[in-house]
Parts: structure tokens; sequence; C-alpha cells
């Protein structure tokens, strides 16, 4: 079991860690805005997370902690 | 639950302020993480180029520099000569290391300055508005080459790693990319050896990162990092190009 948070407000919604994650469990959000007006990634579905940080490793901006 | 990913220490919290899908950001946590890993945020010093890169002053939690356009290895060397024991490193981009600074680059590898040198090639003048740089792809469209870059008139773009590998001074250049998972963290381990190198004397060591730019190009993030591996890396091929170190072992 994994968990993933995101710094919404530092993400720029790129969308590189949507591209990077083997499950497919991430997106852009389509119904949230964060500070700096952009549209925050977000996860699916936590239970599918395997923990590979491999969106962590994409985000150009930190936003993405991850512990398992 | 343990921790296997979180912001390095060596960067400060304050926000990026790079384009979204921007690689800067990629890199600058790469540079961080090698600088905890090795433990010697309290002695690195870098120096910061003129580019979209210009305020990583704020972003590094380490002393800065602010150098001229493209003297980044000069002030480096000046600041690696005065101060020994700390750790030099600094963070270019093509239109600063590859331009106007060639002279500095060129000359600070072929003396084998003991500094660290990141070099990021994006094939574009970024914060500038997307002008050619010297980096730029054959029949590139940009802001001045509305038509490709022309190599008739403009000549072809410089593959600063292979040109440097030609001197005997460097003792370490190697070419990465930032493109997937696979390649930053490649990118990461040559990072790390650039600055191990610095620690143990061994002198010049330049790591040049392939990154993109989306806004420039004019693509999607997720479409420059398909351009990355389509069109860049087949003219800019990733590799060690020279590393001094290895050959002696060898012999």
């Amino acid at each position: 079991m994994a968990k993933v948070t995101f710094d919404a407000d530092l993400c720029k919604g790129c969308g590189l860690c949507v591209d990077a994650c083997p499950k497919g469990i991430l997106q852009i959000a389509k119904d949230k805005i964060n500070k700096k007006g952009h549209s925050p990634a977000e996860m699916t579905d936590e239970s599918k997370c395997i923990g590979c940080a491999f969106c962590a490793t994409m985000c150009p901006d930190c936003v993405i902690t991850v512990e398992r | 639950m343990a921790v296997v990913f979180q912001k390095p220490k060596s960067l400060t919290d304050a926000p990026l302020h790079y384009c979204p899908g921007c690689t800067h950001g990629i890199i600058h946590r790469l540079v961080a993480e090698a600088i905890d890993e090795l433990q010697i945020e309290g002695k690195t010093i870098g120096v910061a180029p003129v580019g979209c890169a210009v305020m990583a002053y704020d972003y590094f939690a380490c002393d800065m520099v602010e150098a001229a356009h493209g003297r980044a290895p000069a002030v480096a060397t000046g600041l690696k000569r005065a101060l020994p024991e700390n750790i030099i490193f600094t963070y270019q981009g093509d239109g600063d290391l590859a331009s106007i600074g060639m002279a500095e680059t060129v000359h600070a590898a072929t003396r084998n300055e003991n500094i660290t040198v990141i070099f990021v090639n994006n094939a574009i003048y970024g914060m500038t508005g997307g002008q050619m740089a010297p980096t730029s792809l054959p029949g590139q469209v940009t802001q001045t080459s509305p038509y490709g870059r022309d190599t008739a008139t403009v000549g072809f773009p410089i593959r600063v790693s292979e040109m440097l590998a030609t001197l005997d001074g460097p003792e370490f250049i190697q070419r990465v990319a930032v493109n997937n998972v696979k390649n930053v963290n490649a990118a990461k381990k040559a990072i790390k050896k650039a600055f191990q190198n610095q620690i143990e004397g061994k002198g010049f060591s330049l790591i040049e990162v392939v990154s993109s730019c989306p806004t420039n190009w004019g693509m999607t993030p997720k479409k420059a990092l398909e351009w990355v591996e389509e069109k860049m890396i087949p003219y800019y091929p990733l590799g060690v190009y020279k590393d001094r170190s290895a050959n002696k072992e060898e012999k």
C-alpha cells in the first residue's frame, strides 16, 4: 500500500506525471483550479498505486511525495 | 510507511517560475539530490547563468553567485581557486554556455578546472522568447528561423560534448536526457558522479542534459518530450564522451 500526496498549489498541470504512471491512475483534475490558476494532477484510484514514484521522478515542480 | 520520494533539502520552498512541463525543474531537483546525497550543501556554491535559469539562486538552498552572460565557468574558476575547499558548480543553458560563453567553457575545460558544469541543452533561447540557438536542429522553426534553420546560411548545430571531448584537459563529459524515468535516473547518476569527481579533485566535469522547452517549441509538455526522443537524441546521442579516470584504470 503506497501513499502519494500532492502539493496541489505547486502543480502547473503539465501532465508529465500522468504519462509516467505505469498504472494509469493519474489525471489532470477537470473540476479544480489551484492558487496559480492551473488544474492540478490528482489520483483516481489510490488502491492501485504501487509506489514506484515514477510520477514524482518526472514532476518538474516537486509536487509529489511518495510513501510506501 | 517510509518516504520513498520527497523534495530534496537543497531546494528551497520557493515555487519554480518555469513554464508548465519545463524540465529545468527536474534538473534542479537532480542537482539538489546529488548535493544532499553527498552531504555537501554547507560548502557548495552554485553559479547561476543568464537565461531561464537566471533565478536559480532563489531555488538552490546553497550559496549562489550570479554571473554575467556566459561567464559562469570563469566565475567558477575564480571561486574554486580562492576557495578550494568548497564545491563549485555552474548551471547553464545552451544560449549561455554554447554561444556567448563558449570561450569561457572551452578554456575552463582545457585547463581542467576542478569544477562541475551542468549544461542544459534545449535547442533554443528560452527566456528571450524562442530565438535560434547554436544548438537548434537543422530545419528547426524558431522565432528567428521561421522557415526552419537553414544550415547553408547559419551553419550547423554545435555538439558541445563531442567538441570538448577532443580536448586533453577535461576529466569527465557525459550527455544525458530527462525525457523519461530511465533517462532521469541515468542523469542523476551522471550529475552525482560529476560532483564526486570534484570532491576527489579530479577536475572538470560537464554534464550535458538534453532538455525540452514546450513553450518556445510550441508543443504540449508530453509532445515536447516525444520530440526530444525523436529529434534531439538522434542528433545529440547520449553517452559518456570522456572519462579520463576510467581510461587510466583500464591501462
